[in-house]
Formats: C-alpha cells, structure tokens, sequence
C-alpha cells in the first residue's frame, strides 16, 4: 500500500469519528436550542407548531412575565443563598474529614474510613430520614435543605485521594518548621488543592441547585420553595395535566408554552454561566482515585 | 564519648513524634469530631429508625414508645399486588438503563480519545458534559417540549413528514424508550471523564509496538485501548450491579405520568407516595428497609464475583 493511500484512510476515519461525535453534540444541543426558541418566539408561531429550533416571530413577552413573577424572583434568590451556604459548609466538612484521613497515625482511621464508606451502599431510607427531620424541628427550615445532605461521601473519597496524591515531603518541612496540622492545611494543602477543591464546590453546587427530592419532602411552605420545586409547581404540573387531559381542552393552555420554557430557562441560565468558568477545572485526575472506594 | 555523641543527635521525626502520642494528632482528632457526627445523626440514627419497620408506628409516641409488630408490615408489604409491580419495575428500567446505558459512555470515551482536532474535542467535551449539570426536572420539561403529544418538536417533524403522531409520552412502551433515551442523553457524556482518565494510563509504548507491527485503528482499540480500561469498566459495572434495586427519586418521579404509571412506579415513588402522601410510615419504611437489605447484598454479590474473576473489586 503506498502511503498516501494509507494517509487518506486515516482521514477518512477521522472525519467519520468527527461527523459522529458531532451528531451526539447536536442531540445535546437541540432541545436546548428548541427550548430557547419557544421562549422568544410569539405566541401564534407556538401554536402553529412552527418553532423548531430558531425562534419565529421575536417575542419577549414571556421573560417579561417571568421577571416580574414575585414569587420566582424571591425562589430564585432564596436558592442562589441557599446554594451558597451549602457549597461552603459542604466543602468544609468534607476538607476536615478528608484531611485526617489521609494520615497514616490516625488512630481508628480505618474504622472512620469504613462508617463512612458503609452509607454509601445502605441507608436507613427516605421515611426514616423524613422522621429525623421532622423530630429535629427542621421542617419547612432551609436547614433541612443544607444539614442532611452536607457531606457526599463519594465526594470526601475523592478529596481524600487528591489530598494523599500531595508530596509528603512538603508537609513534613511544614512540620519542622513548628506548624501544625490546621496550619499545614491552609497554608499546605489547600493551596495545592485548588482544582480538586474547585471541582468538588461544582459538584456541591450543582447537586443542591438541581436538587428537589429533599425540598419535596421537607419544604411545605410555599414561601420557601427552592427554584426547582418553584419550577416543578409550575412547569411540570401544568405539561402533566396537559398530557393527560383530552385533547381540545388542552388547547388553551398551549398559549403558555412559551411561558413555561421561559421559565426552565430562566432557572437553566445561572448553570450555563456558571458552567464554562468551572468547567476547565474537571481535571482528570481528580477523578482517578474516585472509582475506587 | 560515642553514646553522648549519638544522643545529641536529634531524634528522627518519627521517633519523636511516636513519643508525643495521640496528642500531638489532637488537631486531627478535632477536625473529625463534626464529619463522623455528622454521619452518625444523619446516616446512622435513621438506621436505627429503620426499626419502625417492625412496628405499628405512632408518630405521637415515636419509635421508642410503639407497639413492635415483628415482621407484620412485610407480611402486609408481600400480600400487596403494588409490591411487585414496583419491584419489577425497578429492576426492570435499571436492568434497561445497564444494556443501554452502561456502554454508551465507553464508546463515546473510545470515540473522543480518537479525534485528533483538540478544539474540537474540547468543545465536544463540554457539550457532551452539560446535561450532566441540568436538574431533572429542567430534563422532564425539556423531554416534553420536544416529544408531546401536542406540538412536541419530535412529532411535529413526524407528521410534517407525513406520519401519524407517536404518543411517546403516553403509551407505555414508547414512554420506556424516552426513559432510556433520556437517561443515555443525560450521562453517557459525563461518564466518558471516568474512562478518559483510565484511558490516559495506558501505556504509551503499546500503541508504538503496534505501530510497528501495522495494526489498525480498530485493532489497536480493540487489544489495547479496551483492555487498559478494562478494569474500570469492571468497577463501574459492579457499581451499577450492586444499585440494581436502588432507583433515584428524582428521574421516574418527574418523568412518570398517570399513563403510565404500569412502568414508572417503581419503589422510591412508592415509598413517597405510601409515607409521605399517605402517612403509612411503619409500611413505606419496610419497603425501603427491603431494598436496602437486597440492594446491600447485590453490591456484595456482585463485589465478589468480580475478586473470583481475579479482578480488583471496589474492595
């Protein structure tokens, strides 16, 4: 075979890799783009099922009422303190646990080490943790939605194996020189941690942004809904019913498409600003030690 | 002369610090105290909890103060038509979900470890990783603006072309395959980061022998690439074996509608719908404390059928 003809199969090949992960790229992208496009088109062009993945017909009626909802505002800002607030006590406790468990003279570490482990493959289940709450008074609190979820031990074993990846020889020279081992930490340690520590507040945040199960279960008062039961309440009950209901009846609330996907971009956006700023911090290697318990 | 010398010397570190003990540790010993207590209310005590199972529950006189029933509630749990019906229906879309799911994100790592263009690559990585970050109820709304019944987008281009209105989200069957589909969509990008890291530790070298010997791209994926990465694999499908019985909340709750309620109740809707809708809280607590139990002991299984295989296990 002469080499040029092998250089041209390899191209072939390549364009033929490069044409499907392109074809997985647009699945991912479409119903983005389709949901953008109804939020910004009028509201005849989404009822003649015209709006495919460019908005038809400029509108931006929707966001208008969206932003002036009272309610979604005040969810919105709730969840972006809430989320705060967790991110920082998450990362936190996770750095004190995970610390002390990458020293080998820590008396019991194994022991520790399998308690938490444990609870990531048996749970007392959700009733039980539903009673807990209620008997600790933290029902309808946003300390329901920040203190039973607060450590991730999948998480603290992946902080943990990036802790023991650091050279012991930097710590020890910390040591010598009269530190400590809190100061070891802050002046050590999580200096040379930033990627793993970025990563894991993204994996923080994102799990309490996106999360609904708890605020289901916990949060009545719907003063205090988070943004994603907010969302649930008003996006997800309203397509179920339509789903349901006989065809014709449904007709009038097709008019609220556009609102709807308004909406689920409106809680969407603050992920999508966040994401590509983090997302460079997905180090590989953070997640080499996380597969193995 | 010579043992005064030696004794001046200092100590090594090691020494020194085996003579101050556990308190010269106390430091870490404090860091601990907030993370295990924070794992013992919270994951333990509802361990304890659990014991309600076994008890004709009152929430007035809690679980120290009701009658203990033994093994009623399961009695009562086994003797229900419902029982089964989400039993099966968990192992049925998690069985689904590990045929469909499982390989998707090792293709796709195989597929992005051979694009040679990084910017493309990169952009391709962040794509593919979005819907990992998207909640699932922004997913349920997403799954239902492009396949509903009534101007879905997936529909509209149906008819547009000619064909009759799939009712994706209202028939059963058709309900499983976005179920699938959409679990595919959500996680096959972001599970490609695992294998992509494994992929990096592969040997070099190997690639460049099988260079020499003339090997195809196909042929060297084949006998280097998928078996450097093989005990990841491993790992990861003992992880999905061992959570056969365990089924997210969030995912059949948002997705499931009453049309399809033969396939989407599975055991944690039920259990939400029997505890906390119902106030059954001795019966939903028995479910949940029956896929813990059978759930712990498919990750066991499973674990150890893969150290009889000679591999590594999550253990």
């Amino acid at each position: 075979m002469t080499n040029e003809g092998k250089l041209n199969r390899i191209r072939l090949a390549d364009i033929a890799i490069m044409i499907i992960v392109g074809a997985a790229m647009l699945i991912c992208l479409i119903p983005f783009l389709h949901i953008i496009a109804v939020s910004l088109s009028s509201k005849q062009e989404i009822i003649s099922d015209r709006v495919t993945i460019f908005p038809r017909g400029w509108d931006f009626e929707s966001y208008k009422i969206v932003f002036q909802d009272s309610r979604m505002l005040r969810s919105m800002g709730l969840t972006i303190v809430l989320t705060t607030a967790f991110t920082i006590v998450s990362m936190i406790m996770s750095i004190c646990a995970a610390y002390p468990l990458t020293k080998t003279q820590l008396k019991g570490r194994s022991f520790f080490m399998m308690i938490i482990v444990f609870t990531m493959f048996f749970s007392g289940g959700l009733i039980p943790e539903y009673l807990l709450v209620k008997q600790l008074g933290l029902l309808d609190s946003m300390l329901s939605l920040i203190l039973p979820g607060m450590i991730s031990a999948f998480n603290l074993i992946i902080l943990r194996s990036f802790f023991s990846s650091i050279p012991d020889s930097l710590e020890e020279s910390a040591y010598l020189d009269g530190s400590s081992h809190i100061g070891t930490l802050i002046r050590i340690v999580l200096p040379l941690s930033l990627p793993a520590l970025a990563t894991l507040s993204l994996f923080y945040a994102v799990s309490r942004w996106n999360g609904f199960m708890d605020a289901l279960f916990y949060i009545s008062n719907s003063e205090m809904y988070p943004i994603q039961l907010k969302l649930y309440q008003v996006v997800m009950n309203s397509m179920v019913t339509d789903l349901t209901a006989q065809e014709g009846a449904a007709a009038t609330e097709v008019v609220a498409e556009g609102l709807k996907a308004a909406s689920i971009m409106f809680a969407t956006v603050p992920i999508l600003i966040v994401y590509p700023w983090l997302q460079r911090y997905f180090v590989s290697g953070v997640m080499v030690g996380a597969v193995k318990g | 002369m010579n043992r005064s010398l030696a004794r001046s010397k200092p100590l090594p570190l090691a020494r020194r610090r085996q003579a101050t003990g556990i308190w010269k540790d106390y430091q870490l010993y404090l860091l601990l105290i907030l993370p295990i207590a924070y794992f013992i209310l919270f994951k333990y005590v509802p361990m304890y909890g659990a014991a309600i199972a076994f008890q004709d529950y009152s929430i007035f006189k809690g679980v120290t103060g009701s009658e203990w029933v033994g093994f009623e509630n399961f009695r009562e749990l086994f003797k229900m038509e419902q029982f089964y019906i989400v039993v099966r229906n968990t192992l049925m879309l998690n069985f689904l979900d590990l045929i469909f799911s499982f390989p998707a994100p090792i293709l796709l790592a195989l597929l992005l470890n051979e694009l040679r263009v990084t910017w493309f690559k990169k952009t391709a990585q962040t794509l593919l990783y979005l819907p990992h970050f998207i909640s699932w109820i922004i997913i349920g709304g997403l799954v239902y603006q492009m396949f509903s019944n009534q101007g879905g987008l997936v529909n509209n281009v149906i008819t547009a072309i000619g064909f009759d209105t799939v009712p994706f989200l209202t028939e059963k069957n058709h309900w499983l395959l976005v179920y699938l589909g959409t679990g595919i969509w959500q996680s096959a990008g972001w599970g490609t980061i695992i294998y992509l890291a494994a992929l990096t530790g592969i040997n070099k070298d190997l690639y460049e022998a099988a260079d020499v010997d003339g090997a195809s791209r196909l042929k060297k994926m084949w006998h280097i690439t998928l078996p450097g990465i093989r005990p990841t694999i491993i790992v990861m499908l003992i992880m999905q074996l061992g959570h056969i019985m365990t089924i997210g909340f969030e995912r059949p709750f948002v997705m499931g509608n009453t049309l399809v309620m033969d396939y989407a109740e599975v055991i944690s809707t039920f259990v939400y719908k029997a505890g906390l809708q119902s106030a059954q809280f001795s019966l939903a607590t028995a479910m949940g404390l029956f896929q813990a139990l059978v759930g712990l002991f498919f990750v066991i299984l499973s674990n150890t059928i893969a150290k009889r295989f000679g591999e590594q296990g999550i253990w």
